[in-house]
């Protein structure tokens, strides 16, 4: 509580009279607000206004204090008298209080303002309610309507129905009836035939007597002569024995047709059974391989060994071939299993496909449009870029092929660039003329070359060979093969080279050479040799040992 | 062979060129060769006589003499030497043997369309015997005419009794008021019987498979039952519809072709040739469109014999096709896969088809109708052939011959044989 002060209320002109009915009011407003809802917001700020006018005048200002005061104090408010006095207005108070009456008064409003909107949800609800409640009552009635139409209709049939059954039956009972008469006629019938067949059968017999006794001399069969059998044998009397004959003939050729039978049906009865220990082996074939699926194959796993061991039973079994009732009852018992988890397995199959199908497809179709579009923009985007590259080249072709317009630059640049074929041109020719020169100058230098070592050769296979002369006349004495030698062929005296060689140093190489050379002396040999060395010697002029090496290999190379 | 009136020709297959002419007492009703080929027979019933020629001597002779016996019919025995004579009223059947001069009577034959019927290889003979109100078979063997079997066939009234192709089992029928067919064996044991259904009218004609694995059933009621030889139970059974809806199967239908006949062309008078061409005209065959609705002929309901059922049944030698004729639709021949077990071709003619015959060699049917043409089918195709003869030729019969190369059409008073090229392979 601080400093109080007088409020000056605002003196509202207003008569006493109405006071009375407007406290009342007051009083009935406060504590129970449910009932004018409606009409207190917006009224009350006005009514405020003229309760103060009505309420409080400058006569009964103490008295409407107090009684505000035993009002907010029932309210549960604190006094707004100050405490020490009783008269003395406490202004914090008083705020406090007004603060909290117009907290109060706005919760309410709020409060208030709920409730209307409830009131209205509520009775939106129940109109809707009420709605739904008569259309359930007219669909009610309707399908009660339905009922009775439909049972008058199911009577109707019921009724129908219990006719036809009544007409079937008489159809029926005629249809026996007739059947009787039928049968009875027909009865009747057999009995006159055989009666009339029997008076037949009387007078044929009358008449065949007749035709006996006559004994008709016409009867008679003319002949001229007789004709032999067809088979070429004798008649033969009729006796037991042919009878037996007969019967055994007949037997046999009965016999023999049923063997035949039976041994197509055997034969029919095997090829099936192949065929279906095939199927059955196929069937086997197929279900294994899906083993990887532990979802479908968990039944599987323990019957493949039972049915492995089927197949293994029967594949002895059939073996000895045996037809009995077991054997055939387990194969056709085997394969309808087998055929029955293929059947399933398929089935399953099938259903995943399916599935699997719907599933992916749906989602790549996403995917592959979200994809499918960022590629085609970027496909546009590069046709754009191509576009524009396109006709930027386009413009500078134009622009190239526009420029020359001015003749002396076009065939300035034509010359230009055909003056540089032409160097380059001639720079070749240069190049190429320069090395035929070389080329030719090796070759003259390679003639010559030749002729020399034609020349020192001669030279040098005279020198061999009256070294070898030397020898062999040294060696004559000691065996006569040497002479033989001396005439063989060129093979011989390689081999003679080749012990000689071994054991002989360069220079009695050189000997050797000599020695074949003339033994094998043939132009064409030679001029391999020249050849040869031709070119080894360009290579190695100043290297005189290599030459009979290199003469060596290569007449080894010849010989071999 | 044939005969005219009382004299016998005899011509030659190929060329057509008399061989032997021989002249009969009387006029000659039934006409048979000898199954080795070396005689003939003449039977005339008027007279009770058979004259029997033979073609390696034409100076032999033999004539046999029923004389008050009277001869309803006549035909060979499968060894050629022997003749069986059926008397007047079927009193007996006489054996005649041509090579002892012996005769053996069979007592009590019955009166009844296929009395006799021999083995395919000629060693047994059944004959159909009543006595006493009931029907009885019994086997003969044919080398020495002995009776090797004898049994009662349970049928009200025997109308037909055949060989299976294998000589092991006989099929005897019923009469038409009852559908029944029995199936007993070589030794006369009863194999199985078959009724399909009771009181209506029955059986109308039957045809063994040449494999002697079908037997097919021809009855009234319009429809033909195969039953196999296995079990002898009834394996399909074809219908013959009046409508034929089946897209698969294919109907030729004989169309007549108008004669090309130039109006300007017509002289007076006119040419022989143009004379036939126009009378005969040319027809040929066009596939018509499913559906096809045949011709159908209800019979008269109140006559005896009508002309309804399946009246015509033959297999094809190779055992692949059947050849049925419904006689409620006259007009169609329906061919029937016998391998698939079903219709695979109907030939519907212009007249009413008269008869029909299977190639002994291959899947080909012959077929006439009344008039001069000669049909032909095979699973290649089917064609129409004008038989080039001036006036009316009514082809009433055809028959092939054994090599399947050429057949013989006859009419009333003539015969013509038709000769078909073989394909140069």
């Amino acid at each position: 509580m601080g400093d109080w002060k007088t409020i000056t209320v605002p003196v509202l002109s207003s008569d006493s009279k109405t006071t009375s009915p407007y406290t009342s009011e007051k009083r009935i407003s406060l504590p129970s607000m449910n009932s004018q809802v409606l009409r207190l917001p917006l009224p009350s700020s006005r009514s405020m206004h003229s309760f103060f006018s009505v309420f409080c005048t400058e006569e009964n200002i103490e008295q409407s204090v107090s009684y505000l005061n035993r009002e907010l104090t029932t309210l549960g408010f604190p006094s707004i008298y100050a405490e020490s006095k009783g008269k003395e207005l406490n202004l914090i108070s008083i705020i406090n209080c007004m603060n909290e009456l117009l907290a109060l008064q706005h919760k309410n409003l709020r409060a208030q303002e709920e409730v209307e909107m409830q009131h209205l949800k509520l009775g939106s609800d129940m109109d809707h309610l009420q709605n739904c409640y008569a259309k359930l009552k007219e669909q009610l009635e309707l399908s009660k309507r339905e009922i009775v139409g439909l049972q008058e209709r199911d009577r109707q049939l019921q009724s129908k129905n219990r006719n036809l059954h009544q007409l079937l039956k008489n159809e029926k009972d005629e249809v026996q009836k007739l059947q009787n008469i039928i049968s009875s006629r027909a009865t009747q019938y057999n009995h006159d035939m055989k009666r009339k067949e029997r008076e037949y059968n009387k007078l044929k017999e009358r008449l065949h007597q007749l035709v006996m006794n006559k004994k008709d001399k016409k009867i008679a069969m003319e002949v001229l002569n007789y004709v032999g059998r067809a088979d070429g044998k004798r008649g033969a009397w009729r006796t037991d024995k042919t009878e037996a004959r007969n019967e055994e003939e007949m037997y046999k050729v009965l016999l023999s047709d049923y063997e035949q039978r039976q041994k197509q049906l055997l034969m029919e009865n095997a090829e099936l059974k192949k065929v279906l220990q095939q199927m059955k082996k196929e069937i086997i074939s197929l279900l294994p391989p899906q083993k990887q699926k532990p979802k479908e194959r968990s039944e599987d796993g323990p019957v493949l060994s039972d049915l492995e061991e089927d197949l293994g039973e029967l594949s002895k079994e059939n073996m000895w071939e045996l037809s009995c009732e077991t054997v055939r009852e387990q194969l056709t018992n085997s394969i309808r299993k087998q055929w029955r988890m293929l059947k399933n397995h398929v089935e399953k199959l099938d259903n995943q496909v399916s599935r699997v199908y719907s599933g992916p497809l749906n989602e790549k179709d996403v995917i592959s449009r979200e994809d499918h579009e960022l590629e085609t923009e970027k496909l546009e985007l590069e046709i754009q870029q191509c576009k524009e590259m396109i006709k930027t080249q386009q413009q500078l072709l134009q622009q190239q092929l526009m420029s020359p317009c001015d003749d002396d630059t076009a065939l300035l640049l034509q010359d230009c660039y055909l003056l540089e074929e032409r160097e380059r041109l001639q720079e070749e020719w240069r190049l190429f003329q320069e090395q035929k020169k070389n080329f030719e100058k090796e070759r003259s230098s390679f003639t010559e070359a030749a002729i020399r070592l034609g020349l020192e050769r001669k030279a040098f296979e005279e020198d061999r060979g009256a070294w070898l002369k030397q020898q062999f006349l040294s060696m004559s004495t000691d065996c006569k093969n040497s002479e033989n030698m001396t005439t063989s062929s060129a093979f011989l005296g390689s081999s003679d080279q080749d012990t000689w060689l071994v054991k002989s140093t360069s220079q009695q190489r050189k000997a050797h050479c000599m020695l074949s050379g003339p033994v094998s002396a043939e132009p064409c040999q030679n001029s391999q040799y020249i050849t040869h060395n031709s070119f080894s010697v360009a290579s190695k002029k100043p290297s005189g040992d290599s030459k009979p090496n290199q003469w060596v290999e290569s007449d080894k190379e010849e010989t071999e | 062979a044939s005969c005219v009136q009382y004299r016998l020709v005899v011509r030659d297959a190929n060329t057509l060129q008399i061989l032997q002419l021989y002249t009969c007492l009387d006029q000659i009703q039934y006409m048979e060769w000898s199954s080795d080929s070396l005689f003939i027979l003449c039977a005339m019933y008027k007279r009770g006589i058979v004259q029997v020629w033979s073609l390696e001597q034409p100076d032999w002779h033999c004539k046999i003499d029923e004389g008050s016996a009277g001869l309803v019919a006549s035909c060979w025995s499968p060894d050629g030497r022997h003749i069986l004579n059926t008397t007047e009223f079927h009193l007996r059947i006489t054996v005649w043997s041509l090579c002892t001069k012996s005769v053996s009577y069979i007592k009590y034959p019955k009166a009844c369309q296929q009395g006799i019927a021999f083995t395919k290889d000629g060693r047994y003979m059944a004959v159909a015997e009543r006595r006493d109100c009931k029907d009885f078979i019994s086997i003969f063997v044919c080398s020495d005419w002995q009776l090797l079997r004898h049994f009662d066939a349970e049928t009200q009234d025997l109308f037909g009794i055949e060989w299976a192709p294998n000589g092991c089992v006989l099929a005897a029928w019923d009469t038409c008021l009852e559908y029944k067919i029995l199936l007993y064996s070589l030794d006369g044991r009863l194999l199985s019987t078959y009724q399909a259904y009771e009181w209506s009218l029955g059986i109308k004609s039957i045809s063994w498979s040449p494999s002697s694995q079908f037997l097919a059933i021809g009855s009234y009621d319009e429809k033909v039952r195969i039953l196999n030889h296995v079990t002898w139970k009834k394996i399909t059974e074809f219908e013959h519809p009046a409508t034929i809806v089946n897209t698969r199967t294919i109907v030729y239908k004989e169309v007549e072709k108008s004669p090309s006949a130039e109006t300007e062309r017509l002289s007076f008078p006119p040419t022989r040739a143009l004379a036939s061409s126009l009378f005969s005209t040319q027809s040929k065959y066009d596939i018509s469109q499913m559906p096809v609705s045949l011709q159908y002929v209800k019979p008269v309901a109140d006559r005896a014999n009508p002309k309804m059922g399946i009246g015509m049944l033959a297999f094809s030698a190779d055992n692949c096709f059947l050849a049925t004729k419904n006689d409620n639709i006259p007009n169609a021949v329906w061919i029937w896969d016998i391998q698939k077990l079903k219709l695979v071709v109907v030939l519907e003619q212009l007249c009413a088809i008269q008869s029909f015959q299977w190639d002994p060699r291959q899947p080909r049917l012959a077929l006439c109708t009344g008039n001069s043409k000669v049909y032909l089918w095979s699973p290649a195709g089917c064609v129409s052939v004008q038989v080039p003869v001036e006036g009316d030729f009514q082809i009433v019969s055809l028959s092939w011959h054994s090599s399947g190369d050429s057949m013989v059409l006859r009419s009333k008073d003539n015969f013509c044989v038709c000769y078909l090229e073989r394909e140069e392979v």
